[in-house]
């Protein structure tokens, strides 16, 4: 027996934050209708990547991961038609996820306002850049400047060698899906908060705040002594970065005495080691740039398999650093069923990353794929207002 | 605003759920505190006999006072603490009392730990049958790696982001030190309240073994996509794009000031020419299409370089944004906490602390217009709530609250 979740939500988002949103709770079995432009659809399906670089928009890996278990509807919101079924489509939902700039629905009639006259139950979950209010509310931002913004960027590359080594953004969109995580776990509260005799309610995200907050432990070194933390990371023994043989990398973890000797036995027990000024954790963080060419000498004979599982195997920390390959290649990663196999019928059948929140006593069903553009529309609106016309190969971009 | 409103504006959406808080360090901790912001009563569950190790640990050593830890602060806001020894068979009859009232149990020790202390699921299900309980670790409950252990740099490696941080020439990076826990953490936070919504929809509570690594990658799963389709493996690129140009930072007149800047469509980069003064050089007809502008990029970087570099990263956003360019400053913390859009949004808080005085700290990210997430009290001093926890909650004589302290039970 499976068992849905049962939620109708609306999503007229595109590219990664609100998708992301979306995707949280289709992949727990809530009904997710996806709102897309006739003909463009999601900036996302233009992206890639493709399957031998050949652009198609119905098999953007971008847009097949982050859309998977939804339906669509291609819905021209700027026509007076497409307005009223979009307000059809929301009166009877429990959650609607937009992300288009602050005031631009409002002056469509499409407002949380307008959307809460005729659906007081609903929850509307906005995801900007910088939230509905303030100063920045109007500007605009990729995941590269709101990575910067947030304070994560001036943080990265951490260990930079120098303050002319240039900060650096995260990696993939990573930002964006911090957005998207905070926007689908408001709406499960307010959810959760309309459940308890509560009622419906607007949640305005911020990717910048989300990103900020998730930086809080290190932005606070400012509040602690007055100087921003920057990315060399200067005066700090955490760990170190080795290559190991074949040229692959490990990390290797120093915060500690026991941390050393763990790794010290898997080293061997090098004599020096034991011995000033290595001896001790502040030895060791006075004379870092000696130990890591130490540990760099002995990381380059092992493989970094090798190297991960005796520093382990000593109760140490250590780490390979894994690319797609090695992650898909993890018997850790399998064994737990991170990845999900899903047909799609452009795409084909492929592995894809899974829910990494699995419940013990709840199963959603059976993976569908992403959805085809505006596949859903008949289904969904009873009718296609836009005739399907020829999905455009150019891009939205 | 009539008294319902008013009544109503006081609301947290998880008011009257119950949290028990078995976490310890980041992840746990990060987690629950968000927990706390939405309403929900957090209970940490601690001990003098091992303290939480951010309460102890200080940058380069261990502190005596276990009360002045700027990082403890900073993940366990608007909770309560008492203290339970569960190294003793009494102490961990009292923790399972107090999850017997709870809805939410979290923990994040090593994998088995809590078994061995017999406070695993199948123990505390026995006593609240419904109870929602997280496990967070750094590779899972489960699978031959379980019993390894794992930091933040160990989660970002295997989950395979450290591998695409960074810049292409340069060795892959290990991120910040604490971005993998706490996404691990706020990860759980949306578990938690699936959980929740399952449990009203079902009447049935929950186990949650979650993996920091499998999180992590999770939320860079469009980059395994290239594996998955073409048995490629993206690499790292900087703060590039693929398609997009200018896309990068560039180094402002400030010490150490840089400005990220990316132009995504023609008309932004008519904006950019624009607030450049549109110098010849930008009138080249190549660089007018999205193509021909990646052509050029290094060269372009370097004329744009020159042109930051008579300005604040400040002054060079606003002038930026006002022709629509997305452009923002890589923000220094100091910079960060002061600026005007942070402040007037309320991202930034003062919260009040017997010993760290006053601090500056970021505020809670939900922003909902009814039930608003929110900083509700400071960090908890060890053991701060032990007569409500155990005198009010679980309505323990005075005598025995006494004897289980002289025993250490209560410690």
């Amino acid at each position: 027996m499976t068992d849905a979740l049962d939620l109708k939500v609306v999503e007229l988002a595109e590219f990664v934050a609100g998708p992301y949103c979306g995707k949280l709770l289709s992949d727990f079995g809530a009904e997710v209708i996806k709102v897309e432009r006739p003909g463009i659809g999601d900036r996302a399906r233009h992206l890639g990547p493709f399957a031998g670089d050949r652009p198609d928009p119905e098999a953007s890996g971008t847009f097949l991961y982050l859309n998977t278990n939804k339906k669509s509807v291609a819905l021209d919101i700027e026509t007076e038609e497409g307005r009223t079924l979009f307000r059809q489509l929301v009166a009877d939902a429990d959650v609607l996820i937009e992300d288009r700039a602050p005031g631009e629905l409002a002056a469509m009639g499409l407002g949380y306002d307008d959307l809460a006259a005729i659906n007081p139950g609903l929850v509307m979950v906005s995801i900007t850049p910088f939230g509905q209010t303030g100063p920045y509310a109007g500007y605009r931002a990729e995941h590269l400047n709101l990575y910067h913004a947030s304070g994560q960027g001036y943080l990265l590359p951490m260990w930079a060698i120098n303050l002319d080594v240039p900060p650096c953004q995260g990696p993939g969109y990573l930002g964006l899906y911090d957005g998207g995580m905070a926007g689908a776990t408001a709406a499960l509260a307010a959810l959760f908060w309309r459940g308890s005799g509560g009622t419906g309610q607007h949640i305005d995200i911020s990717v910048q705040h989300a990103m900020m907050h998730l930086e809080r432990s290190q932005l606070r070194r400012y509040v602690d002594d007055g100087k921003s933390p920057n990315r060399t990371g200067k005066g700090r023994l955490l760990e170190s970065l080795v290559e190991c043989k074949g040229g692959e990398y490990a990390v290797v973890i120093l915060s500690s005495q026991r941390q050393w000797e763990g790794l010290w036995r898997a080293m061997g027990k090098p004599a020096w080691g034991m011995e000033p000024p290595f001896d001790t954790q502040k030895g060791r963080s006075e004379n870092y740039h000696e130990l890591r060419k130490r540990l760099a000498e002995w990381a380059i004979t092992v493989t970094q398999d090798e190297l991960f599982h005796a520093v382990q195997a000593e109760g140490s920390a250590a780490a390979p650093i894994l690319t797609a390959e090695g992650v898909f290649r993890s018997e850790q990663f399998r064994g737990r069923g991170h990845f999900t196999e899903i047909s799609h019928p452009v795409a084909g059948t492929l592995e894809y990353v899974a829910q990494p929140t699995k419940l013990s006593d709840f199963d959603p069903g059976p993976k569908r794929p992403a959805p085809l553009l505006g596949a859903d529309t008949e289904a969904v609106l009873g009718q296609d207002p836009a005739g399907r016309p020829e999905l455009s190969h150019t891009g939205a971009i | 605003m009539d008294g319902t409103q008013a009544e109503l504006q006081a609301q947290g959406a998880l008011d009257g759920v119950r949290v028990i808080d078995f976490g310890h360090v980041l992840a746990g901790p990060f987690c629950t505190m968000q927990l706390a912001a939405l309403g929900a009563e957090v209970i940490k569950v601690e001990t003098r006999a091992r303290p939480d190790e951010q309460r102890a640990h200080r940058g380069d050593g261990v502190a005596d006072d276990l009360e002045g830890n700027s990082n403890f602060f900073e993940v366990n806001l608007s909770k309560k603490s008492c203290s339970i020894n569960l190294s003793m068979e009494e102490g961990r009859e009292l923790a399972k009392r107090l999850v017997a009232t709870a809805d939410i149990v979290l923990e994040n020790m090593r994998p088995g730990v809590m078994a061995k202390l017999g406070l695993d699921y199948s123990a505390l299900r026995e006593v609240k049958p419904d109870i929602i309980m997280l496990s967070l670790s750094g590779f899972g409950g489960t699978g031959p790696l379980k019993r390894y252990a794992a930091y933040n740099p160990c989660f970002t490696s295997v989950g395979g982001v450290s591998h695409l941080t960074g810049y292409a020439e340069k060795k892959p990076n290990t991120m910040t030190n604490s971005g993998g826990d706490a996404r691990a953490g706020t990860a759980a936070v949306f578990a938690a309240l699936m959980a929740l919504t399952v449990r009203r929809q079902t009447g049935r509570g929950q186990y949650i073994d979650s993996s920091s690594c499998e999180v992590i990658n999770s939320m860079i799963g469009d980059q395994m996509m290239d594996y998955a389709m073409n048995r490629r493996s993206p690499k790292r690129h900087g703060n590039s794009d693929a398609d997009l140009a200018p896309h990068n930072v560039y180094r402002c007149k400030g010490e150490d000031e840089w400005i990220s800047i990316a132009v995504a469509t023609d008309g932004e980069w008519q904006g950019l020419a624009a607030a450049m003064g549109n110098p010849d050089w930008a009138a080249d007809p190549a660089l007018s299409t999205a193509s021909g502008r990646k052509a050029a990029e290094a060269r372009l970087d370097a004329l744009i370089g020159e042109w930051c570099a008579g300005l604040g990263y400040v002054e060079a956003m606003h002038l930026l944004q006002s022709h629509g360019v997305a452009a923002m400053p890589s923000f220094k913390a100091e910079d960060l906490f002061r600026d005007p859009h942070v402040r007037e949004t309320g991202a930034v808080a003062e919260v009040d602390h017997p010993v760290l005085g006053r601090r500056t700290t970021i505020a809670p990210v939900l922003r909902m217009s009814r039930t608003p997430a929110r900083i509700y009290g400071t960090a908890p001093r060890l053991a701060a709530d032990n007569s409500y926890v155990f005198g009010e909650l679980l309505k323990l004589p005075e005598e025995e609250i006494r004897r289980l302290e002289d025993a250490k039970v209560i410690w």
